[in-house]
């Protein structure tokens, strides 16, 4: 193993430790947040991107890092969105979380990993197909929200910071 | 706020926070080690599974296909990212004994019975769909959720309203029991 692969083991470690302390790999807390009746996974996913964007895009501006954005691809991103959006609601887990619930025992997941192999195997020899129809309707490339809507990031965040602070508020009083 | 939750586990926001924090230091590590910049993300560990698995059936044909060309088969930085979040929730689960054999969760078994082979073809069949989805939208909850929204990505807003929007309303059709 070379640096790269010990890099993303330990990151990938501590990533796997996090979500496992927060208890958002369970398919309860998974299938609970989409019935919306437990409103962790959504804390958890919230703060991480509250704290993360600050610091991502503060390395972007200062030149350390760049940004790379997933291209907007208008009927990739809403029909692949609704199809991730189906899938989940019935098997429960996330790419990310099933490893981890697997993990932490609940091997049912086990399934759901096997699942989508197959389902990244179906998409491979779909994919020509998908390029001709979905990927070539409209695509408005790799875009940020900020050159979008003419805006400085940091205006942008300071209202993301608000709404969330609020619905977090909202969660704990009706103690969801 | 309570930093320990009735179940024993971490306050999610504060191991959420904690998440942010490694996302940026993962970030600005990969810049500065491996020369490019990594973003925390899942799902293309799929399809190099996938590669994998069918290079051993046909490896013509894996080597063939055109999304395997452009998302080469290698054990890289995410395949050990993914690795190390099996071994990280199991050394969380076991130190603090919330580890736990599960068969069926409790919200499936209400709806659907103790059968596992229900439970595990409801998984199949969703991860096959769902993985599908993550393909076509270029990312899940990771990839699109944690880092496009972190880097205020105009199709983060999109996908990940899709999967919520999407799921709820498939989530309410499934669970509901039939009365």
């Amino acid at each position: 193993m070379g640096m790269e692969q010990w890099l993303g083991l330990l990151t990938g470690i501590a990533f796997g430790f996090l979500l496992q302390k927060g208890r958002v790999l369970r398919f309860d807390k998974q299938v609970g947040a989409l019935l919306l009746k437990d409103m962790t996974i959504f804390k958890f996913m919230l703060s991480a991107i509250l704290v993360g964007m600050i610091g991502i895009l503060f390395l972007a501006d200062q030149g350390i890092i760049s940004l790379s954005h997933k291209p907007m691809n208008v009927g990739a991103i809403l029909i692949g969105g609704a199809l991730f959006g189906a899938g989940w609601a019935v098997m429960g887990f996330c790419p990310g979380t099933s490893v981890g619930a697997l993990g932490e025992g609940r091997w049912h997941a086990l399934f759901a990993i096997l699942g989508m192999i197959a389902g990244a195997a179906l998409f491979a020899e779909l994919y020509p197909f998908f390029q001709s129809t979905v990927y070539a309707w409209q695509d408005f490339g790799r875009i940020g929200l900020p050159e979008t809507i003419g805006y400085s990031p940091w205006i942008i965040v300071a209202v993301l910071w608000g709404i969330v602070i609020a619905m977090f508020l909202f969660f704990e009083k009706k103690g969801l | 706020m309570q930093n320990r939750t009735r179940n024993g586990g971490w306050s999610p926001y504060l191991a959420g926070a904690l998440l942010g924090l490694l996302a940026v230091l993962s970030v600005y590590a990969t810049t500065q080690l491996l020369g490019k910049t990594n973003y925390l993300g899942a799902s293309t560990t799929f399809v190099r599974a996938a590669g994998y698995l069918g290079q051993m059936f046909s490896a013509e044909h894996v080597a063939a296909n055109e999304y395997f060309l452009k998302t080469r088969v290698v054990v890289d930085w995410q395949f050990m990212l993914i690795t190390g979040i099996f071994i990280g929730a199991l050394i969380s689960s076991v130190s603090d004994r919330s580890f736990r054999f599960e068969a069926v969760p409790p919200t499936w078994q209400k709806r659907f019975g103790p059968s596992t082979g229900k439970r595990a073809l409801g998984a199949f069949f969703g991860g096959i769909v769902a993985m599908v989805g993550a393909r076509m939208a270029d990312g899940c909850p990771s990839g699109h959720g944690l880092s496009g929204m972190m880097q205020l990505s105009v199709s983060a807003f999109v996908s990940l309203l899709m999967f919520f929007s999407v799921g709820v309303v498939v989530a309410a059709f499934v669970y509901k029991r039939r009365s």
